[in-house]
This record gives C-alpha cells, sequence and structure tokens, in this order.
C-alpha cells in the first residue's frame, strides 16, 4: 500500500468545533476527533475500559473523560489517567487536505 | 503516622483500587493484598452483563493483570481468609494457620449476597450473583428456551433477565415491590423500566411475594403469596447485599449495618482502616453517614483511603452515582436523596433518552439520566456545588446544563 492510500477522508475540516469532540468512521475503525486549540487530534473512539464511544464524553482542555465511568485520557497523546484506565487509548495522525480532514490508519 | 506494611484485607475492586493508589502516591512500604478468592482484584459490573453473556473473558474484568502486581512490588496473597485480627499484636490469623503482621489494616472485606430464606439452600438449580465463579456457573446455564426465574427486579435481577433474554431465555422476574428498582427511583421512571422488560418479553410481576422454592421434575418450583406457583429450569436471586462486616466487628470496630469510618476512612482504632462496601462512611457533601454498594464508591473511596493511609489529608467527598446498562438502555443514578419535593423533566421520556431532576426547593438533590451519559457529568457538578437552579432553564434542553454549573 502506497503512502497517500494510507490516508483516509473521515469529515470537513469544519466539522469538529473549537473544544469539542467528534465521532466518525475511518473504514471499519470509529475514531474521535478532537478540536484543541485550534488543532485537530484523532484517537480512536471506544474506551479501553469498557464500550463506550469517547466522543460522547467530555473535552475539557485536552483531557477527555469518558461518559460511562468517567475514564480519562489525554487527547492528544492517548495517555490514560489513573483509575479506571489501565490501557492507553491509540491515537492516529492527522492532517488537514483541502477541505478534509484525514487519519493514517497506518 | 508512617507506616511500614499495609496489609488489605479483601482483594476485591476496592483492595485492588488501594494497593495500586498506595503505590501511585509512593508508599514505599510493604503492600500485602489478602482474599479469599482464586482470581487477582476485578470489577463486578460485567459479571451480571458481559462477562454473563460471554461477550468478555474472565480476565478482561481484571484491575490488573496478575503480573502487573509483581511489578508494582504488591504481595498478592489470594485463595487466603482472613480469620481474625489481634489488634494489640497487630496480627492477622490467616486460614491455612499462618499469621500475618500489620502496620495498618485496610478492610475492604466487601459484601456478600443477601440469601433468602425461603429457599433450600441445597438447591442445584439456585444462583446468585455476587463473584466471577457465580456468573461463569449461571452462564453454563443460560441457554435458549431454559426457562429462568429472577427473583428481585433489583439492578442485579434486572439486568441478569436483560443478559437472559438476549441469550434467549424465557424469563420471569418476581418482584415483591409495586416498581422495579424501588430503592434508587421514583415509581414514575420505575414504571418506564417495567415496561422496558416486557417489551423485550420478560413475564414480570410486581407485589408477588415468594414464599418457598423447591425443586420439581429436574427444576424448581416457586410458590408465590396468591397461592400459584411458578416452574423453572433455574432460579437466579438478586434480592440485595449484605456487608461483610463480621471480621471487623470482631475486632471491635463499630458496626452499623456496615464498619463506621469518617471521611478520611479511618476506623477509632488508628491503624484500622476501611473502605468500600463494608463501611458506613461519612459523606461531607450530603452531610450524613451512608453506605453504598456501587462501582464508583468501591474504586473512589479506596484510592482516598490509600492516599489517607500513605500520608495524604484529602477527604473522600462525591455525589453517590452509580449506573446499570439493560439491552439498550444506560441509566445513571446521582445523589441518592433521601428525600426530594420535586422531579423535573429534561427531554421526552417517550422518545428514549431524557433526565430527571430531583429538586428540593430550587437545588438539585438527585438525577437520573437514561441514555444521556454526557450530560450526568453536570447534573453531578450541579448537585455537588448546591447552586440554586432554575427549574424551567433544566426543563430547556435547548439550554447547556454546563452553563447552569458555571
Amino acid at each position: 500500500m502506497s503512502d497517500s492510500e494510507k490516508w483516509i477522508t473521515v469529515a470537513n475540516r469544519n466539522a469538529v468545533e473549537l473544544g469539542s469532540v467528534v465521532g466518525v468512521k475511518a473504514g471499519e475503525l470509529d475514531v474521535a476527533l478532537y478540536n484543541i486549540d485550534g488543532v485537530i487530534y484523532a484517537t480512536h473512539n471506544i474506551c479501553t475500559h469498557a464500550h463506550a464511544y469517547l466522543s460522547d464524553g467530555w473535552l475539557e482542555g485536552d483531557i477527555i473523560e469518558c461518559p460511562l465511568h468517567g475514564g480519562r485520557f489525554e487527547a492528544k497523546t492517548g495517555k490514560g489517567l489513573g483509575a479506571p484506565i489501565t490501557c492507553d487509548v491509540k491515537t492516529l495522525p492527522v492532517r488537514i487536505e483541502g477541505d478534509s480532514i484525514q487519519v493514517n490508519l497506518g | 503516622m508512617a507506616f511500614e506494611h499495609i496489609v488489605i484485607v479483601g482483594a476485591g475492586h476496592s483492595g485492588g483500587c488501594a494497593a495500586g493508589a498506595l503505590r501511585a502516591a509512593g508508599f514505599p512500604g510493604r503492600v500485602t493484598v489478602v482474599g479469599a478468592e482464586s482470581h487477582p482484584p476485578y470489577e463486578r459490573p460485567p459479571l451480571s452483563k458481559e462477562l454473563l453473556s460471554g461477550s468478555v473473558a474472565t480476565e478482561k474484568t481484571y484491575l490488573q493483570p496478575l503480573a502487573w502486581y509483581q511489578t508494582s512490588n504488591i504481595e498478592l496473597r489470594l485463595n487466603t481468609e482472613v480469620l481474625g485480627i489481634d489488634r494489640s499484636a497487630q496480627r492477622l490469623e490467616l486460614s491455612g494457620g499462618d499469621t500475618l503482621p500489620y502496620d495498618a489494616l485496610l478492610l475492604a472485606t466487601g459484601a456478600r449476597a443477601r440469601r433468602a430464606p425461603f429457599i433450600d439452600e441445597r438447591q442445584q438449580r439456585v444462583f446468585y450473583v455476587r463473584d466471577i465463579e457465580d456468573a461463569l456457573a449461571l452462564r453454563e446455564r443460560l441457554k435458549p428456551s431454559t426457562h429462568l426465574a429472577v427473583i428481585g427486579a433489583g439492578f442485579i435481577g434486572l439486568e441478569i433477565a436483560a443478559t437472559a433474554r438476549k441469550a434467549g431465555c424465557a424469563v420471569t422476574v418476581l418482584e415483591l415491590a409495586a416498581q422495579p428498582l424501588a430503592r434508587v427511583i421514583p415509581a414514575e421512571i420505575g414504571y418506564r423500566v417495567a415496561e422496558l422488560h416486557r417489551r423485550q418479553g420478560v413475564d414480570l410481576r410486581l407485589g408477588c411475594s415468594v414464599e418457598a422454592v423447591g425443586a420439581a421434575n429436574g427444576g424448581a418450583t416457586i410458590r408465590i403469596s396468591d397461592g400459584d406457583t411458578i416452574d423453572a429450569d433455574i432460579v437466579a436471586v438478586g434480592i440485595g447485599a449484605v456487608p461483610n462486616v463480621e471480621l471487623g466487628a470482631a475486632a471491635g470496630v463499630r458496626n452499623e449495618d456496615g464498619l463506621v469510618v469518617d471521611e478520611f476512612g479511618r476506623t477509632s482504632d488508628p491503624h484500622i482502616f476501611a473502605a468500600g462496601d463494608v463501611t458506613r462512611h461519612f459523606n461531607p457533601l450530603l452531610g450524613r453517614s451512608i453506605r453504598l454498594e456501587a462501582w464508583q464508591n468501591a474504586q473512589n473511596q479506596a484510592i482516598a483511603v490509600a492516599k489517607v493511609m500513605a500520608g495524604g489529608t484529602t477527604a473522600f467527598s462525591e455525589v453517590p452515582w452509580l449506573w446499570t446498562d439493560q439491552y439498550d438502555m444506560n441509566m445513571q443514578i446521582a445523589g441518592a436523596p433521601a428525600e426530594y419535593d420535586r422531579l423535573v423533566y429534561r427531554g421526552e421520556p417517550a422518545n428514549g433518552a431524557f433526565m430527571a431532576f430531583q429538586l428540593v426547593t430550587n437545588k438539585v438533590v438527585g438525577c437520573i439520566s437514561v441514555n444521556s451519559p454526557r450530560d450526568m457529568r453536570f447534573a453531578r457538578m450541579l448537585i455537588a456545588s448546591g447552586k440554586a437552579v432554575d427549574a424551567e432553564h433544566l426543563a430547556n434542553p435547548a439550554l447547556k446544563l454546563q452553563d447552569m454549573c458555571r
């Protein structure tokens, strides 16, 4: 697979409001997109603790809090921040291509 | 007081969280966790749902993999019961004849399923769901067309019912009260939960008193108060939990349907602390002592008390919060108010996603949310703040709850 084929368009570049999180699909994969200070970041959207969408949660600064059990992650790095989280959430590379937000599934 | 060896009695959710929190807080001494079960500490919510359905593996319920305890320098003594506490010698008596000295003790002995006096204990077809082995044993029996009778329409009973329906079982639920979840939600919301189960094909019988459960024809027969009998292949019982206070009480810790601790998890003995389901603890936000059987308390009270044991000075002070998942319904409940004078809805209950705020005058003291988990965060903040709110604003979904928290 060539490099250009790994990038998948997942949303319009205006789809994620400043300071908010949106859930999208990249093929079969559930992806959460975050707009933190005007920069878009992406992680897997399913919480590593139980089956919940992080995009249904609450983004405060660069911390995403899961809506089900309050697990927290750094949205930029995917790092889990204490109980009940024991496993970080995976991040995905993001780029803006024209009017599109693209993520790289690698 | 700096402790050198902290022993945690109980390797459940609280015990495991406390051990991890001691290390996270930089506690340099020895940490030992003693548990009667063969499993390392695990979370219980999946036991009546994902583990019971088989959609997750047993190990997925573990707080940490077994190897983590070794790398964290935490001694885990499983399959071991604590038989007694010698307070003057600061020593535990263990099953198998060993003794274990301690500087400080954390009692995290949890709770057990309440047994029904009307059931013959020798019955092989009666199941309780409290620990992993219970859930695995019941799971073996949840086959399509099996008739399961559930006694008790509380959280556990209803979650078992929902899981069994998904597995294709015929399900009858028998509840003494006139509504499901009578201890925690108002009747008008309980009615909706009842309707949900009936739509899913559950034969839900409310106001139904069970008089006896006996064996019959390879199954069980249940005699109810009107003289009727119900035949089932298997019976699951969820009629509440009883705190495991005996060990602490025998050692002189005050017991009031729960080991009595303050907001720091302290008992009257400066070397003995307690956390989790077993405690009746003072909650500064509510201004009264409460006992909770819930995931949040098991985790967060244990973490808070562990930090105190490691030298911290911060009280455990959170709005009580719990949840249940049944079919496609996620219900979250916060506040657990003893009383309230108004129920204010946000969203249309008939649409399946709504919140109901419990108010005392103009303050939110409790909230029940159905399929609205994100907003529950702000409901909990409103309850914690004790801020005055306008009921009309709460009821208006166009107005953001986070703005009302400011």
